[in-house]
């Protein structure tokens, strides 16, 4: 089993709470989890006799929400009107249905979800895919509920969300399984016609029975002929789409290189003389096959935004009806009905407060890291969390009037706008084709007026020699090489040009909460009254804390020994107020705590930050205690700062938070570019106006609201632990916690773009040295084949060297080394 | 050499056969998932409902 790392949560590898131990014993030794719901799941994958899952798993789990286990929480999955939208029956009485599973990373996950839910009586299968995320379930109704089985997959910790079966076997299973089908017969097709190849090439040089060699390029023929027509359809495909658009993307030239090399070859086989080339065809079309193949599975992993909405919006809401309540589904609700929102869970559709007050974690849409007060008459939206109280709200907006269906109809809008920067390759590969069109046509003039009968067959050799075959691979094989480089370093990569443009960024902007921080509160400073004391007022402030579910709670973590607190009450926009031994307890701002604002001063004693970001312990209306509360950095964030910086790179913070946070964070990381208290709509604006002045901007964020600014950017990264919608509408994603491979990202996509110039050079050179031989008549086949097939056959040599290692992790303290090799760095 | 002329076509039946046969598990949606079923073979021998097993000892390990 994996070793614990020191101060890790076994379970879900968050931090251990300072103060406080939960421990889970798992096949004989005791492991240390972060919190209650942690030592649950743990206790419950354990007892169940599944801790191999934690032999096998690649990363953390998803840390579980206490809620989840309730498991009157998943009756109303059970009522027809909810099950009409995702679940379907069968004749037989079997019924099915798609989930997204929230939490499921790795083929461990999966294999522990088909364990822990194989003995439920009923439960005729289940099959998750991890990479999609998404499982199918199939159950009979008479013998189980299917809140019972959603309950025990929120109890193993990962939490179920509805889909729709026909979305489960969507496009993107119907895409993967025609691109495996087309890469499966290029490259047995590959396979077969090399080996006919090589037994025409050796016949070249030692004499060949007539009979057979026209055997065996018939027989070439034939293998051939599927793997250009079928799997080199999409290529013919897109070309034509290019071609209707009047834009020459890459697409063309590989349509050509394929369509004239493999009728060349057709028609010499046919009339059996002449060379044939089918070896170069079949090579072609499986290396730019398994480019595409590859970048696909990227994209579906990173999932799709319909997958998204699905995840932000909860499913089901609490609807008031007089003195009834019922539980239903967010489609059964009408604008102008109440729901009821407990605190902790997602308000489920833009609205008014009726009743009750709370602090609304809207962190998810404004990037704010601290909750705000939402009282009687004010407006909440959908999507962002309730934390305090229960409230009552009126629907003012469902569904596509939502403002969430706003940001995501930005998003939509952001994408189809995006900058197109001209590829490399596409620029240099269209002029090139229609070089080679022009001189086409004028030696078929030349030679038709000097000797018709050759001119036929000279322009098709000019055709076939200079086949863009090594233009066309520089690029994709390169970059498909940079992918993978980049998957094992934990950034994946959707889009394959998204690899251009990192190497051409100028500027790269941040997103602060969750990008550059974790997002959690912490304790950074604390100060203490010489009475009680700060073991004393620490212990105060962490069992009155305990009481809440505010964010800022979890910067106290629940100690161990905790005191008896009476009377303990969360006040909405204020803090909690309880008893200890007698005395009145009060924690929260300073205007809520306590009255004498000399008081607070003097304990503070700090003249820099504002007193905003403080909050206060008082004891009998006397300040006793004082902690400045602060989203925490990310351990590597200055370092991968200063890295980024060491790149040439302008790095600038675009933040929906507060001025002083923000300020706070700039200051620390040394960037004088920054931006507070900005809309999606703003952030995307930023990014416009530097696009305007030339520069190539790449942005890095988390939330939704930073799902436009994502899409608007010219390259976008993702963090894995953020919105699934950021990460739908990014180029990368990055998988871990870490801004590390960011770095890599930089430092790989410049070293492949050197290749991809090496490559056009070489390319480029081998034709305008083959093109007068060809155009002059006197191409031997030999020299052809042989020119051709080395000239691919390098490119895709050369471009492995972009899958390399890009080196062991920096850390800050080798900068100095860093900067000693700038070769590495700087194109 | 005549025999080519019969071990070719037998060759390209055989290559039809197999991607035949791969189509075939493609559409059964045998490569839908390729990265769990290479764990389940490892991970499947603690998979025994726990009321069989809570009371035997786990086996001995060696394959790590």
């Amino acid at each position: 089993m994996e070793p614990q790392k020191a101060q890790e949560c076994f379970h879900c590898g968050d931090a251990l709470p300072p103060r406080q131990r939960f421990e889970v014993v798992i096949d004989g030794e005791s492991r240390q989890v972060c919190c209650p719901g942690c030592q649950a799941v743990a206790e419950l994958i354990a007892s169940a006799g599944f801790a191999d899952f934690y032999r096998f798993r690649e990363t953390p789990a998803q840390k579980p929400d206490p809620d989840d286990r309730n498991l009157a929480q998943w009756t109303v999955y059970d009522r027809p009107e909810l099950q009409r939208e995702f679940v379907a029956q069968g004749t037989d009485g079997i019924c099915e249905a798609g989930l997204i599973i929230e939490g499921v990373r790795c083929a461990a996950c999966s294999w522990l979800i088909e364990r822990g839910l194989e003995h439920e009586p009923g439960l005729e299968s289940v099959e998750v895919n991890p990479a999609s995320a998404r499982a199918r379930l199939r159950w009979d109704p008479q013998q189980i509920p299917l809140s019972r089985l959603l309950a025990r997959l929120a109890a193993l910790g990962y939490r179920p969300h509805p889909a729709s079966p026909d979305i489960a076997r969507s496009s993107a299973r119907r895409e993967q399984r025609a691109a495996l089908k087309r890469l499966a017969v290029a490259g047995l097709g590959m396979m077969q016609v090399m080996m006919f190849a090589v037994a025409l090439y050796a016949g070249a040089f030692q004499g060949m029975d007539p009979a057979i060699e026209n055997f065996l390029r018939l027989v070439s023929l034939l293998v051939a002929t599927p793997v250009a027509i079928y799997s080199g359809g999409p290529f013919f495909a897109g070309a034509w789409r290019d071609l209707r658009a009047r834009s020459a993307g890459m697409d063309v030239p590989v349509a050509l290189a394929i369509g004239g090399a493999y009728i060349a070859s057709v028609w010499n086989s046919l009339r059996g003389s002449g060379e044939v080339y089918f070896d170069s065809v079949t090579m072609f079309v499986f290396f730019l096959s398994l480019g595409r193949f590859l970048e696909m599975t990227a994209r579906h992993r990173a999932g799709t935004s319909a997958d998204a909405i699905a995840r932000l919006q909860p499913t089901t809401a609490m609807r008031i009806d007089g003195d009834r309540s019922e539980r239903v589904g967010i489609a059964e609700l009408q604008v102008g009905e109440l729901v009821r929102v407990r605190p902790g869970e997602v308000i489920p559709c833009d609205g008014i407060i009726t009743s009750g007050s709370s602090g609304i974690d809207e962190a998810m849409l404004t990037g704010e890291s601290r909750p705000v007060l939402r009282e009687p008459g004010d407006p909440v939206t959908g999507g962002s969390v309730n934390i305090n109280e229960s409230i009552e709200v009126e629907i003012r907006s469902l569904g596509a009037d939502s403002v969430l269906a706003g940001i995501s109809r930005l998003l939509h809008r952001a994408q189809s706008e995006r900058p197109r920067l001209a590829q490399l390759a596409d620029r240099v590969a269209s002029r090139f084709v229609g070089a080679v069109l022009v001189i086409a046509i004028l030696v078929g003039a030349y030679w038709w007026h000097a000797a018709p009968e050759d001119a036929f067959r000279i322009v098709l050799s000019v055709l076939v020699v200079t086949c863009p075959c090594a233009l066309s691979l520089a690029t994709p094989a390169t970059l498909t090489a940079a992918i993978g480089a980049l998957a094992r370093k934990g950034m994946l990569v959707c889009r394959g040009a998204a690899i251009e443009t990192l190497a051409q960024c100028d500027r790269v902007v941040f997103d602060k909460t969750g990008t550059l921080t974790t997002g959690q509160q912490q304790i950074t400073r604390s100060r203490f009254a010489a009475e009680p004391g700060a073991n004393r007022a620490m212990a105060i402030a962490t069992a009155l804390e305990a009481h809440s579910a505010h964010p800022i709670a979890h910067a106290f973590a629940a100690d161990a020994t905790q005191l008896e607190v009476t009377d303990a009450r969360a006040v909405a926009g204020g803090g909690i107020c309880g008893s200890v031994a007698g005395k009145q307890y009060k924690i929260g701002k300073t205007s809520f705590a306590c009255d004498r604002r000399s008081e607070i001063a003097t304990l503070i004693a700090d003249q820099d930050g504002g007193a905003s970001s403080w909050i206060v312990l008082s004891e009998d209306d006397r300040a006793i205690a004082a902690f400045e509360l602060a989203d925490s950095e990310r351990t590597d964030s200055a370092a991968v700062l200063a890295d980024l910086r060491d790149l040439g790179l302008e790095l600038e913070i675009a933040s929906g938070d507060s001025a002083g946070p923000v300020t706070r964070l700039a200051e620390r990381l040394g960037i004088d570019a920054f931006h507070y208290r900005l809309t999606p709509a703003q952030k995307l604006e930023l990014i416009r106006e530097h696009q305007h002045d030339g520069e190539t901007v790449a942005v890095i964020g988390d939330g939704v609201n930073d799902a436009p600014v994502l899409a608007g950017a010219d390259v976008s990264v993702a963090m894995g632990e953020g919105a699934r919608l950021a990460q739908t509408s990014a180029d990368i994603v990055l998988l871990g916690a870490s801004l590390r491979p960011v770095v890599y990202g930089f430092t790989v996509a410049r070293r492949a773009m050197r290749i991809v110039r090496q490559n056009l050079g070489w390319a480029l050179g081998y034709n305008a040295i083959a093109l007068p031989v060809a155009a002059s008549g006197i191409v031997q086949p030999w020299m052809a084949a042989i020119g051709m097939s080395t000239s691919s056959l390098l490119v895709v040599l050369n471009a492995m060297r972009a899958g390399r290692d890009p080196g062991p992790p920096r850390i800050a303290a080798d900068h100095d080394l860093h900067r000693s090799e700038p070769s590495q760095a700087v194109t | 050499m005549n025999i080519l002329f019969v071990l070719i076509p037998l060759s390209l039946v055989l290559l039809a056969l197999a991607i035949w046969a791969f189509f075939w598990a493609v559409g059964s949606g045998q490569f839908d998932d390729l990265d769990s079923p290479g764990w389940k073979i490892l991970m499947d021998d603690d998979s025994k409902p726990p009321s069989s097993d809570q009371s035997e000892k786990p086996a001995p390990r060696d394959d790590d």
